[in-house]
């Protein structure tokens, strides 16, 4: 197929006339590409790896030396980074969960012929559009204490959502969910419409109950389309850094990447916190292993 | 194909070549600071040099969190986009012994900075290593916590004499920090939404520790030994943590939602009738007197951080000295702009301006002292002020130091003991891994 498309130049193109050939023109569109990709993803991606065996402080004009596992070593035996990976842990299965369900359920409750549904499902992506900074901060103030809208609305007087250790993780996920329920919804929503609707008929007329429909229809099509929107959110969950970091301070909240961040670029210890970028980038590697080794089980059913 | 790349880098590398060269042309200086008032009072006092010698300097600004990072991400990639940085105090090792800053020490014995300038602003600003006679910059901006109060909850007559009833002595400035948390338990009423103290609480970079540090030190404890590094029975003396204690009690008194707290929210305590006493440092203290951003300007007053309970007296030093970046494409016009900064005149117009001069001749006189109703207090305090670590390892141990006391603090994990012993074994494994100490 490839072939067949390489040798169609036309001959009186202005690309045949100027005498390039069909390879010359894929690289083109390709080289820059992978040399970028090269340049800023690779290079450094394999630097740094090389950084992880050293002790290297880029504030320091110290020349690095090497530590071998030294870095790693003493990373995994950090309490404090294990608490960091507990809370990173705890916040993904809460935000994704929570993603999933207001995601999937209102992606059902707009799966059906209702009046202004462009509309509706236009203004239900507007939290995922805006930028994840001023989310934070306008949470912020929704969250405040003394004149935050949400305690004033719920009733919970001066309740504080953000200042109190075992409350603040809630309600940073709380804002993620807010935020990007409505990519979860895009995705379902793309999966519920592709599914065809004599399988419903077809149940309809064997007299199954809309549970059963639930779990045996509409469940397993939409399945693969929603472990991709899975996919999508635990990697992002795994490296939020800007709403946690915005909205509050609390230990409880430190998620892995503010860690990383303050050992590169608040303590400069470059050596050790490559050695712990690579420990993150591992994990989540792990993690998109196996969802995707789930994800080609479930479009196999 | 390689014809086409070979001009499209060389494009690339004439846009480059472009940008550095019209860069270089322009006689600018850039001085880069942190986003407050006194910055902007720099800035205008700048306006005059740009008068005077025709030479634009701007003064950059960034937010207080981001103002360390940023800096230091530019000092590292050895960027010349700033000629010179007012720098905080305790980034004097790390920029000093990584060559990030140019050397000051003739400068500053040329022109007798030693005595020119406020003995602590040298010692903390300017010096490292510690007596060592080598200096980085040039004290800048002078500042120590102090704290502001409500003269009008503090002189009501019914609030006077319940708290006399309640406490058995008259209710006023605080003597010592037994009396500062009597005052707050005393005015803390939740359900009044009044609330009895403001101190900092924000853990994302030094505002927690300063904090601390007000107690530490009046409680007559210190950090460690700054010239043999030892921390074990210092930091985690039964002083400090007599201070940790008192410090966390007063936490007890803050406003709901009062974790993340640093100089913003503490003016806000008083500015919103939150509070009747608040920290500050006393950079911050212009808004408070100003009625267009303190509607309670006229009820409001001044006192310097009070003595712990063995009668010692100090408070954390805040503060920056102006130092020359070594990658600085324009230092001989720094240099000459240094000149003009440190003149009489000049020290006198930056304090008229609200900058906290450290020119000792301008502190010491009357009319410094009486232009506000804290500058005296200020000048008081200037001369028994501590600071924190200056090592080039420091952010370590302030992360170290916020990892241990904030949740003690915040989120009542631990006792004052537990957490400090933990601190000295955190500090004593980082001064090893650095061969401070063996």
């Amino acid at each position: 197929m490839a072939t067949a498309v390489m040798t169609t130049l036309d001959p009186k193109s202005r690309s045949a006339a100027r005498g390039m050939s069909d390879l010359t023109i894929r690289n083109l569109f390709i080289v820059p590409t992978i040399v970028f990709l090269i340049v800023f993803n690779i290079f450094p991606l394999l630097y740094s790896l090389g950084y992880s065996f050293t002790d290297f402080r880029a504030s320091s004009a110290a020349p690095a030396t090497f530590v071998g596992l030294q870095n790693y070593r003493e990373l995994l035996n950090d309490p404090f980074i294990w608490s960091n990976f507990a809370i990173t842990a705890k916040y993904v299965i809460v935000s994704v969960v929570g993603q999933v369900i207001v995601g999937f359920g209102v992606a059902l409750l707009l799966n059906r012929d209702i009046p202004l549904k462009g509309l509706l499902t236009t203004l239900l992506l507007l939290p995922m559009m805006l930028s994840m900074a001023v989310v934070g901060l306008f949470w912020k103030l929704l969250y405040d204490p003394s004149f935050g809208i949400i305690n004033y609305t719920l009733g919970l007087g001066s309740f504080e959502w953000l200042s109190n250790p075992d409350m603040a993780l809630y309600a940073v996920a709380i804002t993620d969910i807010w935020m990007w329920s409505p990519f979860v919804m895009l995705l379902s929503l793309a999966g519920l419409s592709a599914v065809p609707k004599h399988l419903y008929e077809a149940a309809a007329i064997d007299r199954a109950g809309s549970f059963y429909t639930f779990f045996r229809i509409t469940l397993p099509l939409v399945a693969p389309i929603l472990m991709i929107a899975i996919i999508f959110r635990t990697m992002e969950a795994f490296k939020t850094f800007d709403l946690a970091y915005i909205l509050t301070s609390q230990p409880t909240t430190e998620v892995i990447s503010i860690r990383l961040y303050k050992m590169a670029f608040q303590e400069w210890q470059t050596g050790r916190s490559c050695a712990l970028a690579y420990i993150v980038l591992i994990m989540i590697l792990a993690i998109t292993n196996i969802y995707v080794k789930y994800l080609n089980k479930v479009k196999e059913r | 194909m390689r014809k086409t790349m070979t001009s499209m880098l060389a494009g690339i590398g004439l846009v480059l070549a472009c940008g550095t060269s019209v860069h270089a042309q322009d006689k600018e200086l850039t001085i880069f600071w942190a986003e407050w008032d006194p910055a902007n009072y720099l800035q205008e006092l700048v306006n005059l040099y740009e008068a005077e010698s025709g030479v634009k300097v701007t003064v950059e600004t960034t937010p207080w969190p981001d103002f360390q990072t940023k800096a230091f991400t530019e000092f590292n990639a050895k960027g010349s986009a700033y000629d010179m940085v007012v720098g905080d105090s305790q980034w004097i090792g790390a920029a000093s012994e990584a060559g990030h800053y140019v050397d000051l020490t003739d400068f500053f014995n040329k022109h007798n900075l030693k005595e020119v300038m406020a003995p602590a602003t040298v010692k903390y600003y300017a010096e490292y290593p510690s007596n060592s006679g080598k200096y980085w910059s040039i004290p800048a901006e002078g500042d120590a916590v102090g704290w502001s109060y409500r003269k009008d909850w503090f002189e009501d007559p019914k609030e006077m004499e319940a708290f006399k009833a309640k406490y058995g002595y008259d209710l006023g400035v605080p003597k010592d920090w037994k009396q500062l948390r009597d005052i707050a338990e005393f005015f803390h009423r939740p359900d009044e939404k009044r609330y009895g103290v403001a101190i900092y609480t924000d853990n994302s970079y030094d505002a927690l520790v300063m904090g601390v540090e007000n107690a530490i030190f009046s409680f007559g404890g210190e950090l460690g030994d700054y010239s043999t590094y030892k921390v074990d029975g210092i930091i985690n003396s039964e002083q400090n943590v007599k201070a940790l204690e008192a410090y966390k009690e007063l936490y007890s008194f803050t406003p709901p939602g009062w974790a993340k707290a640093f100089f913003i929210e503490d003016n806000q305590a008083i500015t919103e009738n939150l509070a009747a006493m608040s920290m500050n440092y006393f950079a911050f203290f212009p808004a408070l007197i100003n009625e267009a951003s303190n509607p309670n300007a006229k009820a409001t007053g001044f006192f310097a951080n009070p003595p712990g309970p063995n009668g010692d007296q100090f408070a954390a030093l805040g503060g920056q000295g102006i130092s020359v970046i070594s990658y600085s494409q324009n230092q001989e016009e720094a240099m000459k702009f240094l000149e003009w900064f440190i003149k009489d005149e000049t020290q006198k117009k930056w304090a008229e301006l609200g900058g906290y001069t450290a020119s000792a001749k301008v502190l010491e006189s009357p009319e410094f002292q009486n232009a506000t109703p804290y500058n005296k207090a200020f000048y008081e305090t200037m001369f028994k002020v501590k600071d924190f670590w200056a090592t080039p390892e420091y952010a370590e141990l302030l992360i170290q130091m916020n990892q241990r006391v904030y949740p003690y603090i915040t989120g009542n994990q631990g006792t004052a003991k537990e957490v400090l012993d933990a601190l000295a074994a955190d500090w004593n494994a980082t001064f090893k891994k650095y061969n401070r100490v063996k």
